[in-house]
């Protein structure tokens, strides 16, 4: 590990004004630690804002704000979390083990890097951790890589689980930087690679995430579901948040559907859920939604499976959610 | 009773390799080669030697000598050849670790490089027919005529399984500590599996006599194997602190130790077996293709347990190896055993359904008076013991045996049952036995590698000197101690307590001291066929949305000789069986053919299983009396635990499914291929 400075940010404000080149903002270090150690990330320089008084959940009128450094599992845990938006506590408790989720914290697990394996070794290639280096993975190993919205120069997917509750929940990121303050929807925060992969998120530099806003719960039912080959502790091969919402006469009057572990993003299905709402709850139009939006899938051969299984999720997330 | 070292391991004051309190150590850290095949060009450490706190940089320049005959994994710096991505090629000292980790980044390896091959298949050019296989055990046998029963053969099968490398990932990683004193000795304290061999390997390989070298091991974090030969860092330690004069530690990281630490070959099995309108096997053959490094030959002995299961007037197996631009692989849990026994007795299952017969039935019809190759009377055989055990605790006899068919919402519902057998081995050990106020020392330099070989030991002590365990200590782990064999191929216990039981008997002829060597009483023993055995039951759910597949019940049955301690043994079992799961449906690593070596090196991406895994895991054992392995009656229960699991589960699967998958792991990506 390179040697390098830390500091503790006493305020938000001392965060962005310290922020300079070789910086990096440390939350709960759950990911960036391993980083450091294994020569992915070298700042020069961490500001620690793990302790900056953001630790709060609080209703904002019919909203809940809940503050960057709130640590999953006391977001998880939250009485306000658990009856109103309970999809968003199991997305939670379904990452990580309970030792990760005590110290990861909100702002965090948003920023999280990809596992790609390639992406992890420094001894090899790789256009996001060195741009124009080259992305082995698409020729190599990609089983658990994306599907959707990939390029030519990246296939890596966003392992968080948190983020794709928040992504179905139209959440709001509240950023606080050297440009001010401002607002970002989820899933918006993310980015697809394109030929820049080497940027996650849409943040600049010195950009610090500071709340997230939960607008009201979306009506109707919700779940999140992951699946994964080993039972607790591993990333999703895929997972899905989703909200169904029918009407007396049987039609979809809402739907959130997004999807974990299959792009570069938390992927809102845009296009399913544009197929579902004002048509009939059925498993027939469940399963023209799943392929109007999978129809845009671009799998290499060992993450294939990707797509059936996607597809068998959304169908079976929205069937038993459906009255 | 309970572990004699168990407070001392709970409040942390167990000391491990890397733990030992020593003045003025130096930390070295290795650089690896970053090419597959090739030539070191060069070594440039001068950007390492300028950033404070560098002591030294070792490499092929101006290289320590090592001994000629040095096993090639272990010669470091001798050659300018590069086998395999990740292999040692240099290596900083430093004050601290982190200035020798961050110097090793900066030290400049120029190469060479050659196009490398580092893909197994079974029919690659390379492929040759090994002279012995691991231990030294022949690597073709052949019985009869394979061609001749299965063409009279009422029904048979032809299948090829595929298992994967596999990594055994002990929790303690693999580290040593060295010092030499001022009259040239060395002091090694070593994550070992056996002292006494550890010693004998490390002084070999520095060209020294054995008595001036001493290797400490008190207390191993798990081994499975990878901690069996003597292993990089132990020689890189010594040459290090000869070469600053300063005490140096090594701890491979989980990564490093993914690279030089051992693994399981992958293996391509093709097994053909007939079976006639009785249910009687006609014929059995089990052919194993495997890799090894151009350095090393190690021939995994997959197809010999297919000489010891099934009663087959035709038998034939054998090995063909093919030797890859790789890293030598090794031990890892039941050798042999454990891939092997995923074939055959996969194979059986499908034999069984290819004939309509019980899966259980068809092993008890086939069950063999004497060893089927070797036609040796058997110690003691109580495979269809295990098997009915099984059967009645499992509730078999209710089984449907159509695959496909029991649902639950989304959920397939399968069993599926295997066997398992491991060998009985011992091997010369030495011990003492004294008297110390009043209460009893046994000494001997066995290894603890987590398993309860103090507590055992004690246990047998004390059953022959006629005291409470509690009067017995145990001091292990040490090569100053009398010599011993390693903790490995399930012989521990059987070997060490030998030599405890024949030491004590000793001490109460003389009242004061006992000293063995089993040596004589060892080449005595008769010519017999020794085995564990056992039968493995399992319960799968498999998802028809997610494909993710759920372990909801795993019993097995063992016959395993008298069982010196319930408690430690069930750990044993309980722990082999959880690995067998996840051998079954996740342990994998991955060889990157594009650059060489191995992906996922770190236990985020390499899972073994977690708790919610291991839903409902049982182990039970028969009493088996068998008076003719050792003065305890005991077989090895180390390893047996993991032999048949991964058959067993992939059986349910088939069970649940009504479909085949015969590569592991068994993984939702190949359950969902199997639709449309």
């Amino acid at each position: 590990m390179k040697p390098f400075e830390y500091a503790r940010a006493g305020s938000t404000a001392e965060a962005v004004r310290d922020f300079g080149p070789g910086t990096m903002y440390l939350g709960g270090g759950t990911n960036l630690v391993d980083l450091m150690r294994l020569g992915v990330a070298e700042p020069e320089r961490l500001v620690d804002v793990s302790r900056l008084p953001l630790d709060g959940i609080e209703p904002v009128g019919d909203r809940v704000r809940v503050g960057a450094t709130v640590r999953n599992t006391d977001l998880a845990a939250d009485p306000l979390i658990r009856t109103r938006y309970p999809m968003l506590a199991r997305a939670v408790l379904a990452g990580a083990s309970g030792q990760v989720r005590n110290v990861a914290t909100v702002a965090g697990n948003l920023l999280q890097r990809t596992r790609c394996a390639y992406f992890q070794d420094v001894t090899r290639p790789c256009n996001k951790r060195r741009p124009g280096s080259g992305c082995p993975a698409v020729a190599g190993d990609h089983a658990n890589l994306a599907v959707l919205g990939t390029s030519g120069a990246c296939v890596a997917t966003h392992p968080s689980d948190m983020a794709v509750a928040l992504a179905a929940l139209d959440a709001q990121v509240h950023v606080t930087g050297p440009g001010g303050d401002r607002i970002i929807p989820m899933p918006g925060l993310h980015r697809l690679p394109g030929e820049e992969p080497e940027r996650d998120t849409v943040l600049s530099p010195g950009d610090l995430i500071t709340s997230v806003e939960l607008p009201p719960p979306p009506p109707g039912a919700s779940l999140y579901r992951k699946v994964r080959e080993r039972a607790s502790f591993a990333f999703a091969l895929v997972s899905i948040a989703a909200v169904l919402d029918v009407g007396a006469d049987g039609d979809v009057a809402d739907c959130r559907i997004a999807l974990g572990g299959v792009a570069h993003v938390p992927w809102r299905a845009e296009r399913a859920e544009r197929a579902l709402i004002g048509g009939p709850a059925t498993g027939e139009a469940f399963l023209q939604a799943a392929e109007a939006e999978l129809e845009q899938a671009r799998p290499l051969p060992r993450n294939a499976f990707k797509v059936p299984l996607a597809r068998n999720l959304i169908v079976a997330a929205l069937e038993e959610l459906a009255p | 009773m309970n572990r004699t070292e168990g407070r001392v391991k709970v409040t942390g004051l167990a000391t491990y390799a890397a733990e030992y309190p020593v003045e003025n150590v130096a930390y070295a850290y290795a650089v690896q080669a970053q090419i597959a095949k090739g030539r070191v060009k060069r070594v440039d450490g001068t950007a390492a030697l300028e950033q404070p706190g560098v002591l030294a940089v070792l490499s092929c320049e101006a290289a320590p000598r090592l001994s000629g005959d040095a096993d090639p994994e272990l010669a470091l710096f001798q050659s300018r050849e590069v086998a395999y991505r990740g292999q040692i090629v240099a290596a900083v000292v430093a004050d601290t670790y982190e200035i020798a980790r961050a110097a090793a980044a900066a030290v400049r390896v120029d190469y060479d490089a050659d196009d490398h091959d580092v893909r197994l298949s079974a029919d690659h050019p390379g492929l040759y027919q090994p002279e012995t296989v691991n231990p030294d055990l022949p690597s073709e046998t052949q019985k009869g005529d394979v061609e001749e029963g299965l063409a009279r053969a009422e029904r048979s099968v032809d299948v090829t399984y595929r298992t994967p490398v596999l990594h055994n990932n002990p929790m303690e990683p693999h580290a040593a500590l060295a010092s030499w004193d001022t009259e040239g000795r060395l002091l090694v304290y070593d994550t070992s599996q056996g002292v006494t061999a550890s010693r004998a390997t490390i002084a070999q390989t520095l060209g020294l006599p054995p008595e001036q070298v001493r290797v400490v091991a008190r207390h191993v974090g798990g081994g499975f194997g990878s901690k069996g030969t003597t292993r990089p860092q132990a020689i890189l330690a010594a040459l290090a602190s000869r070469m600053v004069g300063r005490p140096v530690k090594i701890v491979l990281t989980r990564q490093q130790m993914f690279d030089v630490t051992g693994y399981r070959t992958p293996t391509i099995q093709r097994v053909r077996l007939g079976v006639d309108a009785e249910g009687r096997l006609t014929a059995l053959e089990h052919m194993a293709y495997e890799q090894s490094s151009t350095l090393v030959e190690f021939a995994e002995q997959t197809s010999t347990p297919s000489r010891v299961m099934y009663a087959a007037p035709a038998l034939r197996t054998g090995h063909r190896l093919v030797r890859l631009d790789v890293a030598t692989p090794s031990w890892m849990r039941a050798p042999g055993e454990c891939p092997g026994m995923y074939a055959l007795e996969s194979a059986m299952d499908e034999l069984a359904y290819a004939a309509g017969l019980d899966p259980v039935e068809l092993r008890v019809r086939n069950d063999p008076e004497t060893e089927p190759d070797s036609g040796l009377p058997f110690s003691s055989r109580n495979l269809v013991g295990c098997l009915r055990e099984g059967a009645h605790r499992f509730g078999w006899e209710h089984r449907d045996p159509t695959p496909g068919i029991r649902r639950e919402g989304e959920w397939l519902i399968g069993t599926g049952v295997a066997a398992s057998t491991y060998p009985t081995r011992r091997w010369p050990s030495q011990a003492v036995v004294t008297t110390r106020d009043g209460d009893f020392l046994v000494q001997l330099a066995a290894a603890d590698i987590g398993t309860g070989a103090r507590t055992v030991l004690a246990r047998i002590a004390a059953g022959v000197l006629g005291v409470a365990p509690e009067r017995v200590h145990v001091e292990l782990g040490d090569s100053d101690l009398p010599q011993a064999p390693l903790a490995g191929g399930s012989m521990g216990t059987a070997s060490w307590g030998t030599a405890v039981v024949r030491a004590c008997e000793e001490l109460m002829r003389d009242g004061k001291e006992g000293r063995a060597d089993t040596t004589e009483e060892i080449k005595a023993d008769a010519k017999l066929a020794r085995h564990a055995f056992g039968a493995q039951f399992a319960q799968v759910r498999v998802s028809s949305v997610t494909g993710e597949i759920r372990v909801s019940r795993l019993l097995g049955v063992f016959a395993a000789g008298r069982i010196v301690d319930a408690t430690l043994a069930r750990s044993q079992f309980l722990g082999g069986m959880t690995m067998g799961l996840g051998m079954a449906l996740m342990e994998e690593t991955v060889t990157d053919e594009e650059f060489g070596g191995f992906l996922h090196r770190d236990l985020a991406q390499y899972h073994v299983p977690a708790c919610a895994d291991a839903q409902h895991v049982e182990a039970v054992w028969l009493d088996e009396r068998d008076d003719r392995l050792n003065p305890m009656g005991s077989k090895g229960i180390g390893e047996i635990g993991i032999v048949g699991t991964a058959a067993a589960i992939g059986n349910a699967v088939h069970h649940a499914t009504g479909h085949r998958i015969r590569e592991l792991p068994i993984t939702p990506a190949k359950i969902l291929a199997l639709r449309p």
